[in-house]
């Protein structure tokens, strides 16, 4: 296994009085595609909203690349990491949203040009050369000049992957980036994120695609009620479950 | 009195008027976008009193509150309010109209999904950043039909300088047509108030139009 880009551990989060995780732990690896999977409500996408830092946890601690983000002090006390550190942090991962959160007032190469080139200060030439070729990779490269009103929810999915990506992430996480789309759109998404997979790239996915999670991740985590319920190799968790709400889960995917 | 003399008396009452409106509108437009913060702000104090600021311009008449500018300094403090009709007016429509711009500026700055914030604080957007380059234009677009009906209204509500007996239009058209005992100036004042909405609102088509490229 490669450099640990991504650990948290003992997360608790707490919605009112509700607890949505609980004492979760999840580490990342270099190059490896892990797959959260669970019903509605599970902590699933809580979980990766903790990771990116759109929620703010209520216990335990979040280290990227050897780096704190966030820890927990003896008195219970949450601490974040200063302004500079936590900019530097945020650098290392990306996020790919369900409902895509495109911006629509950009054209789809703007959309994947102006992060890299406003907020890292880099070389407008260089990032439209870079934006370019991830977009012919997405299968987009004739539509540099679309706007994403003009795109179908397939072809947005992929232009907010070229965007994250041209970010250079250490990890991308999606958030069951196909629940939006129908299933000939779907198709043409999972298809990029299985070349992202053959390419090595670090990713963690919230999904209900079961048959994708199982071929494309090496590692799946199934979540039930805020806690990891079970979780190994795919071919085990899919295969062979030890779980009782594990079986139970799958099984009514099947049906 | 000829109608080209009473045309040309009229004519400067007509600059008046596009002038306290022109002034009124780079005054407002922009003091509009400071209200909403404050009225954001997380200084609660600063907050309520910009609601109740708020409240005070919409739930009086406008023309009351110009009386209170200009008169206010005298019965208040005592003070001269010669040579000071002008900046009284401007003050009183600035503030009245700030604080409908600042509701129409709300509405529309809540209406924006927060999956824009999210997505630009994903990528890094700063928040200032993420306010002018991404949310700022989505709003604008957003709010412009109701923009273009206020603008529409203030180059109406100039008329109620003549509460005032500011010289603009309206004003001397009620003289004019008093000493002339003549209906004309009400129809040379009307057909003004015309012309110049459709002017703006022509010109508010036009930019309307210009931010129709994407939805």
């Amino acid at each position: 296994m490669g450099d640990e880009i991504l650990r948290m551990s003992n997360i608790h989060k707490v919605f009112d009085a509700l607890t949505v995780l609980q004492d979760i732990n999840l580490s990342v690896h270099h190059g490896e595609v892990v797959s959260i999977i669970g019903p509605s409500g599970s902590g699933k996408s809580t979980l990766l909203r903790c990771a990116t830092f759109l929620e703010k946890i209520d216990g335990g601690e979040i280290v990227y690349m050897g780096k704190t983000a966030a820890y927990t002090e003896n008195s219970g006390k949450i601490v974040y990491a200063g302004k500079a550190q936590m900019k530097e942090i945020k650098h290392y991962f990306g996020l790919v949203f369900q409902q895509f959160n495109l911006f629509p007032h950009y054209s789809v190469l703007k959309n994947v040009m102006d992060a890299p080139v406003t907020v890292l200060g880099r070389d407008k030439k260089e990032v439209e050369a870079e934006a370019r070729v991830l977009l012919g990779k997405m299968g987009l490269a004739d539509k540099a000049d679309s706007y994403p009103c003009n795109l179908s929810g397939g072809q947005q999915q992929r232009v907010a992957i070229a965007r994250a990506l041209a970010m250079k992430p250490e990890v991308l996480f999606f958030d069951e980036p196909t629940s939006a789309l129908d299933p000939e759109l779907t198709i043409e998404v999972l298809k990029i994120i299985r070349q992202l997979a053959e390419e090595k790239m670090t990713m963690v996915i919230v999904t209900h695609e079961m048959s994708f999670a199982r071929a494309v991740s090496n590692r799946v985590i199934f979540m039930d009620g805020g806690v990891i319920v079970e979780e190994g190799d795919p071919e085990d968790v899919f295969g062979n479950p030890q779980q009782e709400r594990t079986k139970q889960f799958l099984k009514s995917y099947k049906e | 009195m000829t109608f080209p003399t009473m045309l040309q008396t009229m004519g400067s009452g007509m600059l008046k008027t596009i002038l306290l409106f022109v002034l009124t509108l780079a005054g407002s437009i922009p003091l509009g976008m400071v209200v909403v913060f404050l009225k954001k702000s997380k200084f609660k104090p600063i907050a309520w009193i910009t609601e109740i600021y708020i409240a005070i311009m919409r739930g009086t008449p406008l023309m009351l509150q110009l009386l209170v500018w200009y008169f206010g300094p005298y019965y208040i403090f005592g003070l001269s309010i010669r040579g000071y009709k002008f900046p009284a007016l401007l003050i009183g429509f600035i503030m009245n109209y700030a604080a409908y711009f600042a509701e129409i500026y709300r509405s529309g700055i809540d209406s924006m999904p927060v999956g824009q914030y999210e997505a630009a604080e994903i990528l890094g957007y700063s928040k200032v950043r993420t306010f002018f380059k991404i949310i700022l234009p989505q709003v604008i677009k957003r709010i412009l039909p109701a923009i273009t009906n206020e603008v529409i209204t203030l180059v109406k509500d100039t008329s109620l300088a003549s509460a005032l007996a500011y010289a603009e239009v309206f004003s001397l058209a009620k003289q004019i047509s008093a000493s002339q005992t003549s209906f004309l100036p009400f129809v040379v004042a009307g057909v003004f108030y015309f012309v110049a909405n459709y002017v703006v609102a022509g010109i508010m088509k036009r930019i309307e139009k210009s931010m129709q490229y994407y939805k």
